[in-house]
């Protein structure tokens, strides 16, 4: 297992390079110029001197091969450098959006979790009677929905009916508890409400399948209670497909948020992703992807240990 | 402008009038207002847009400002009066005794000296967006320490109300000295409001300096900028009263939407806006270096309809030349219908575009037609005129741009037609007709031609000895650029802000620049 593990975690470092390559190369086939931009935002006269002086503060006059080699002795050296627009380090953008980005994440699995798995199990138990019917629209709606759709009907029934909408700032829940949840449980509920129902088919359709399983019809002729053999052997098996799910959308959840946080108003990583890209702020968008693709990777990662933890025969090494 | 011995005693009658005025405003609350987007630094000399007024012209003073209640007019910020010379070539400013900056420091006459040569003359390493229109001083002299001389090298018609310009930010001389490029990461100004908290991509704060200068003001204690890229999540705020307003501008929708929401608590403030867009014709590509292909393309638009359908549904309403209509230099609509493509009789003008192309050899011209992907107003007016072109039998493809895309498409000359923006902090035709100057002599002519009869004429106007020499001049000037072409307005902005009445002292301005330092604002809760 410890083998295993520091085999994936090798692994992971060609990964992320690759992924640095890629969008190394990616950034600079994009036209525009974020000197340009940020300088001629609303009109007004440039000259050219002025442009060319901060192209060279910002690296950009340098070859590509200069430019790729600082960025990849930076991220060696864990500096991912500041961002093109504002000018303050990377980092500290980051970190000051990853807090939301991540609560709103994490309220949004535990909601889709804890409605997923007892509604799709129910479902797969109580197969083709009203309990299903009705589990499955839920289900099928919440596919159908956009979350960001279901945000901006939040909203409007909010501020129709209550003149009240979601507190515009963050607040961390260490500091208001209160302000903080009234602001982040909607996104939470319109994202979560679609997670759950991904998570709640799929639940279904694995806990059908096990509970076909020999070994179901052998503890029920045991004359094993009923709650006990869902519990006891068809749950844990059908949960290996589940919480791959899970962790995958959880992992997205964490910067494709971009529609839903321009709704609420949340400063998140999707937000910033899409100023970013928007800008042409190279730094910022490496930093970003880079970031992203190395969550996908660990929750990749975190997902497979955890199978090993469900699932006694899954051993690896 | 008047040459002459001219004493600048507004800012004393205004100090005058003010006690009384006072007694009426309440001291007390916190001002919320959206920005739709946020300032990239908070170096006032090197940035350009709203998004930076908004939230950081607050904490600084300038030498002048506009009085926003009686624009045009200017008024004293910093400086308390002024005198200009005769011969206009030397601007004597009397400034406030007993300002400070916000760390407790004097603020003295080396302080506007070292502030303006950063302007027109910056550093190495320091970027400043406005050097060109501050090219005509030649010194700054500190005789004391509360007086500051400027020299020029010739009259500029336009000087005293470039020292108005929100971007001159005041900075401390000790601070440049230390570091050419401390105003990038820090705000120290002698303005009303202290900084106090940026939270990017979320909010600014700033409350009130209990040492500024203006005894009582400013009246809030304090004022948070909220940061809201998105349209209707703006609206909605501004429905449920999360912020008093948005001082940009709404759409007519946005305004009627919040009007029949909560109608009987909030102002709508309109104006007309100092912005306007302009097609502009690449005339280094075919067919678009011929003046009848141009001035045909220009003919086809009913601006007059135009305004009038475009109005319901944007943010556009007035029909002006290459100056603001209502302007005081503006040609009256007398005038202004004499000139080609802007007369009422639109089957005339479109009957001459038609002959027009035939003969340049182009009757069934297509071409692509540049623009910036943003809904309001580019989207609905591009929609407008390439139906316009097309009632003369031309075929345009509307090929809209995300922002970077589209600046990168007009200054590299990528683009055949495009529709360009021409907007600025204040009327003034020597930042406006930028636009129209050869390229050679300005960067935002994105139409590629050098006109030394343009050039001549412009530089004719800003030298002008009287404001009826100017008019002259500006009437050639537009006559040539309207028969020539190159690039011409299509119809000039109108600005829609919504406020909440609680929100009392905001004066409504063409500009969405100005009267944003927030002194005379306060909360009638």
């Amino acid at each position: 297992m410890l083998r295993y593990t520091i085999h994936r975690l090798l692994l992971m470092i060609p990964t992320l390079a690759g992924v640095a390559v890629l969008v190394f190369i990616m950034l600079r086939m994009m036209p525009g110029d974020i000197v340009e931009l940020r300088l001629l935002a609303e009109g007004g006269s440039v000259d050219p001197a002025t442009i060319a002086a901060e192209r060279a503060r910002l690296g950009l006059d340098k070859s590509l091969w200069h430019q790729f080699w600082d960025w990849m002795g930076g991220l060696l050296t864990g500096d991912l450098g500041t961002s093109m627009w504002t000018g303050r380090p990377v980092v500290e953008e980051i970190a000051s959006r990853l807090e939301l980005s991540m609560q709103v994440a994490i309220m949004a699995t535990v909601l889709a979790t804890v409605l997923a798995i007892p509604l799709g199990t129910l479902a797969a138990l109580y197969q083709n009677t009203w309990i299903d019917q009705i589990i499955r629209v839920f289900a099928i709606a919440g596919l159908a929905v956009p979350s960001f759709w279901l945000g901006m009907i939040f909203i409007l029934v909010l501020l129709l009916s209550f003149n009240w909408i979601p507190p515009l700032t963050y607040t961390p829940i260490y500091v208001d508890p209160w302000q903080n949840l009234s602001q982040l449980i909607w996104p939470a509920l319109a994202v979560g409400y679609r997670y759950s129902a991904v998570a709640t088919r799929m639940t279904r359709s694995t806990v059908l399948e096990v509970l076909r399983e020999d070994y179901i019809r052998t503890a029920r002729a045991k004359g094993v209670w009923e709650r006990l053999v869902v519990s006891r052997h068809a749950m844990r098996n059908a949960m290996l497909p589940v919480v791959t799910v899970i962790g995958l959308e959880f992992a997205f959840l964490i910067g494709g948020l971009v529609v839903t946080e321009q709704v609420f108003n949340l400063n998140g990583l999707g937000k910033l992703f899409v100023e970013t890209v928007t800008r042409g702020d190279y730094t910022m968008v490496q930093a970003l992807v880079m970031l992203i693709a190395g969550f996908f990777i660990f929750i990749n990662f975190a997902v497979d240990l955890l199978y090993a933890a469900l699932d006694p025969r899954i051993r690896y090494g | 402008m008047k040459l002459g011995h001219i004493v600048g005693m507004a800012a004393v009658a205004a100090l005058a009038v003010a006690p009384l005025a006072a007694q009426a405003q309440k001291r007390g609350g916190e001002l919320r207002f959206a920005v739709s987007a946020e300032p990239p630094n908070y170096d006032c000399h090197a940035n350009s847009s709203f998004a930076f007024i908004h939230p950081v012209r607050p904490h600084y003073n300038t030498l002048l400002k506009f009085d926003a209640a009686h624009y045009p007019k200017v008024k004293g910020d910093l400086a308390e009066s002024w005198t200009i010379s005769k011969d206009g070539l030397t601007y004597t400013f009397k400034l406030h005794k007993g300002v400070k900056f916000h760390d407790g420091s004097d603020f003295t006459s080396a302080d506007v000296k070292a502030s303006y040569e950063r302007i027109y003359n910056p550093p190495q390493g320091v970027v400043s967006l406005r050097k060109g229109a501050y090219s005509d001083i030649s010194s700054i002299e500190t005789p004391d320490a509360h007086t500051v001389v400027f020299k020029l090298k010739a009259p500029n018609s336009a000087m005293l109300a470039l020292f108005a310009s929100p971007w001159d930010c005041i900075y401390s001389a000790e601070k440049l000295k230390q570091d050419p490029n401390f105003p990038q990461r820090n705000i120290l100004g002698t303005g009303p409001f202290t900084f106090v908290e940026h939270a990017a991509g979320s909010h600014w704060v700033g409350k009130r300096f209990e040492g500024y200068f203006e005894k009582g003001k400013p009246y809030l204690d304090g004022f948070r900028a909220i940061f809201i890229r998105n349209t209707a999540a703006r609206v909605n705020a501004l429905q449920a009263g999360e912020v008093l307003a948005e001082f940009r501008g709404h759409s007519p929708a946005d305004r009627d939407k919040l009007v029949e929401s909560v109608g009987d608590k909030v102002n709508v403030h309109e104006s007309p806006w100092a912005c306007a867009l302009v097609v502009t014709h690449n005339t280094e590509k075919k067919p678009f270096n011929d003046a009848r292909v141009r001035r045909a393309l220009s003919l086809a638009v009913d601006r007059w309809g135009g305004a009038q359908a475009l109005s319901k549904i944007a943010l556009v309403r007035h029909v002006g030349g290459v100056l603001r209509p209502g302007y005081d230099l503006a040609p009256s609509e007398q005038e202004l219908v004499r000139y080609p493509g802007f007369g009422k009789d639109i089957e005339k003008a479109r009957a001459e575009a038609k002959r027009l192309l035939k003969e340049a050899g182009v009757p069934n011209l297509k071409f692509k037609f540049t623009n910036r992907n943003v809904p309001m107003p580019y989207t609905p007016v591009g929609v407008f005129l390439i139906d316009q072109w097309r009632q003369i039998g031309v075929t345009a493809e509307h090929e809209q741009l995300e922002t970077k895309l589209y600046q990168a498409a007009l200054r590299s000359g990528n683009y055949e037609v495009g529709l360009d923006y021409n907007c600025d902090f204040m009327d003034e035709p020597n930042l406006q007709l930028q636009k129209y100057v050869s390229a050679s002599k300005s960067t935002i002519n994105y139409a590629r031609y050098d006109d030394p009869k343009l050039d001549e004429l412009f530089e004719k106007q800003v030298r002008a000895g009287t404001k009826e020499e100017r008019i002259k001049y500006l009437r050639a000037f537009e006559q040539r650029v309207l028969e020539q072409a190159y690039t011409v307005p299509t119809i000039w902005w109108h600005r829609i802000v919504v406020t909440w009445k609680q929100l009392k002292g905001w004066h409504m301005s063409p500009s969405h620049y100005l009267n944003q330092d927030l002194t005379d604002v306060w909360l009638d809760q």
